[in-house]
């Protein structure tokens, strides 16, 4: 009743209404400047991509990029690649860490302490530095233009990081529930299937989505253990673009390819992003 | 693994016959069906009896949440533990569970040790103080969730859950998941999930704990009613001393993983077993007082409180009023010796006023007394009796029940 009758006063014009609007404003420019850039750049005739001054808004708009890509190299072959060797590793990931990291956060382990220190620093290591050991065990195993020299480096990469944060997941997931499962009669198979998996999905997809794009965007392995043409992922191939002469640069192509090799990633977090959002415990317990 | 429990249950499911509330009167015992192993499950059924025997919890030699619980529970039986936190009687709980192995100790179901037992294979339900309802499966799914695992036929299942849903008013409520309901509806969804199970022994962990006040009290009155009018065993877990005197028929007062007492609710608050008991039931507490003995008499300030028989006067004994026997007397009256005091706090507990009184000659003593709330009192000097019948005596080292019987 008071809301209504306030209503008809105007509100005085303040410029700190201005503040939060605006600098949202610039943040987001910020970090979409190279993004739009691109975006845009793959869309220019080739005139307007080396023009001076700039063109910022293209006027005359192109699929040539685009199409070039899969005219004069297997793109399709690339992008398959890529998703082969991301989604087995992030599958293998999940499946090998979120039990691991339930053990961890439900049984009382020996050594768990030094278990989760080590986790840890191996988060700590840059994987470049791994990279020449690696080439050796690779040479070893004659794993050379072999997904599997992709697939099982980025799973153990990525593992730590899976472990921890489905650890903490698992930690705050109330463990009543476990136990009402229990008393329910679920043995255990039935009850991490039925009742913990299916309110573990958000944490799941959402640790999966970070392996998936960690390992979607890995350059030095892709470039040194595939060279075959018929392996290579998306950034790679991105990189390798090449134009007629060696003096031109492929500005346009590779602004497409990028394009490309981002969108499944769009894509994915744009679909999965209401699962990604927690929420999904409500009710279980009391609150 | 373990798939072997499920068809166990395939034959002990169907044979409940336990009568929940009168809409159940009409159920056919036993499956269409019905054959010799479920009817010797349902003559098992109505000596359903929870037994536990020296039970022990162990984890370290400092940490001993249960030292040594023996105790029973009948057919028709509601039995309540109660204690402060930490006493040990949530771990006495799921002990019974089976959540926990207990370190030594039996419990026996019926006549079945169900110690090594897996939870699911006690023929136990559990209502958790946080109801533990599955999120992301209806209210129907997550009453028929037990019966499901059992594999119970889908049309029993059917009609279980919507009979149990239709005796708590959940009917409306069975598509919805959890999320979408309040505290109270939950409350009764966890209540549900128990009693579809017709189980032989409920198990209750401070199911009213998470709601408010108001509705505490009105679900409590709800739920005595419920179980009245079913027979298997209850054993509810509490620290609210209300909610043990109101429910149950036996009280277990558990204090440092071991029984204090065990008797009916009236014995508890009329006849304290010790000391601990005698301040932990009854609000406001107790007055508890260490006093010295002489001759016969307990000396309280400048007055002696007569001993009841004991056969030896100890040096110093522990005297126990409660507020509400704390009498006040208008004059002297002839042949009663009265404590006087001086009264320097009132609080109003709306029925009844909390008074404090400062005693002469004992100043750092402070004797409660609880009056109705229209009475009144002329001046801050009064004079008080404690009538001899209403006074507990306990001993100062050991904090029993004096005399001993």
């Amino acid at each position: 009743m008071s809301i209504a009758r306030e209503q008809p006063t105007q509100k005085p014009f303040h410029i700190q209404q201005l503040i939060v609007p605006i600098s949202a404003l610039l943040i987001a420019a910020y970090f979409l400047a190279p993004i739009i850039w691109q975006v845009l750049t793959s869309f220019k005739v080739n005139a307007d991509i080396s023009a001076i001054p700039n063109v910022y808004i293209p006027k005359r708009i192109t699929f040539e990029h685009y199409l070039s890509l899969f005219r004069r190299r297997p793109f399709g072959l690339y992008i398959l690649n890529s998703a082969f060797v991301s989604i087995t590793s992030t599958l293998l990931c999940l499946a090998v860490g979120a039990p691991a990291a339930y053990a961890l956060a439900r049984l009382r382990l020996w050594g768990e302490r030094i278990m989760l220190a080590m986790i840890t620093i191996v988060t700590l290591f840059p994987a470049v530095l791994l990279f020449l050991g690696l080439l050796e065990i690779v040479k070893a195993l004659n794993w050379g233009n072999n997904y599997l020299a992709l697939i099982i480096p980025y799973t153990a990469l990525n593992l730590p990081l899976t472990i921890l944060v489905m650890r903490s997941f698992f930690q705050q997931l109330p463990k009543d529930l476990e136990d009402a499962a229990k008393v329910d009669g679920y043995n255990t198979v039935q009850m991490l299937w039925q009742i913990v998996l299916p309110m573990t999905f958000p944490a799941l997809v959402t640790t999966g989505i970070l392996t998936f794009i960690s390992a979607w965007n890995e350059f030095i392995f892709a470039l040194t253990f595939m060279t075959r043409e018929s392996l290579k992922t998306i950034p790679v191939a991105t990189a390798q673009l090449s134009g007629v002469s060696v003096f031109e640069i492929p500005y346009g192509p590779i602004a497409a390819a990028t394009v490309l090799g981002t969108l499944p990633l769009v894509i994915l977090v744009l679909v999965f992003q209401r699962r990604i959002v927690q929420g999904l415990t409500a009710g279980a317990v009391k609150g | 693994m373990n798939f072997e429990l499920c068809s166990n249950h395939l034959s002990t499911l169907p044979s409940s016959f336990l009568l929940l509330a009168s809409s159940f009167a009409s159920y056919p015992t036993g499956t269409p069906g019905g054959n010799a192993p479920s009817r010797f499950v349902y003559q098992l059924k109505i000596m359903s009896k929870l037994e536990l025997k020296n039970l022990n919890k162990t984890y370290n030699p400092q940490v001993v949440p249960v030292k040594d619980i023996s105790l029973d529970v009948s057919e028709g039986e509601f039995l309540t533990l109660l204690g402060p936190s930490g006493c040990g009687k949530s771990t006495t709980l799921r002990l019974i569970a089976g959540l926990e192995q207990p370190t030594r100790g039996e419990i026996r179901i019926g006549d079945r040790n169900v110690t090594y037992l897996r939870p699911g294979d006690r023929d136990i339900a559990m209502v958790f103080q946080s109801y533990a309802l599955y999120p992301h499966m209806t209210v129907y799914e997550n009453m028929a969730s037990s019966l499901k695992i059992r594999k119970t036929s889908s049309t029993e299942i059917h009609r279980l859950v919507t009979e149990v849903a239709a005796s708590l008013g959940l009917t409306e409520l069975l598509d919805r998941k959890p999320g979408k309901l309040s505290g109270g509806q939950r409350q009764r969804v966890a209540l549900g999930r128990a009693l579809v199970r017709q189980p032989a022994v409920f198990l209750l962990d401070e199911p009213l704990s998470n709601l408010d006040a108001l509705l505490r009290e009105k679900v409590r009155a709800e739920l005595k009613q419920l179980f009245a009018s079913q027979k298997a065993p209850v054993v509810y877990v509490t620290h609210d001393q209300t909610e043990a005197m109101t429910l149950s028929t036996k009280v277990a007062v558990v204090h440092k993983g071991s029984i204090q007492q065990l008797d009916p609710p009236h014995l508890i608050y009329t006849r304290p077993a010790n000391q601990f008991v005698a301040g932990f039931v009854g609000s406001p507490q107790m007055n508890l007082f260490v006093l010295k003995c002489q001759g016969n008499f307990a000396i309280f300030g400048d007055v002696g409180v007569t001993l009841p028989d004991l056969p030896t006067v100890p040096p110093e004994i522990v005297l126990g009023i409660r507020p509400e026997n704390v009498c006040f007397v208008d004059g002297t009256e002839a042949g009663q010796t009265t404590i006087k005091g001086e009264v320097y706090l009132v609080e109003n507990l709306g029925m009844q006023n909390l008074i404090s009184i400062r005693v002469k000659g004992l100043e750092s003593l402070t004797v409660r007394a609880l009056l109705p709330g229209d009475r009144q009192w002329s001046s801050n000097m009064v004079e008080l009796v404690f009538p001899p019948r209403l006074i507990h005596w306990f001993d100062v080292k050991t904090g029993n029940r004096l005399p001993d019987f």
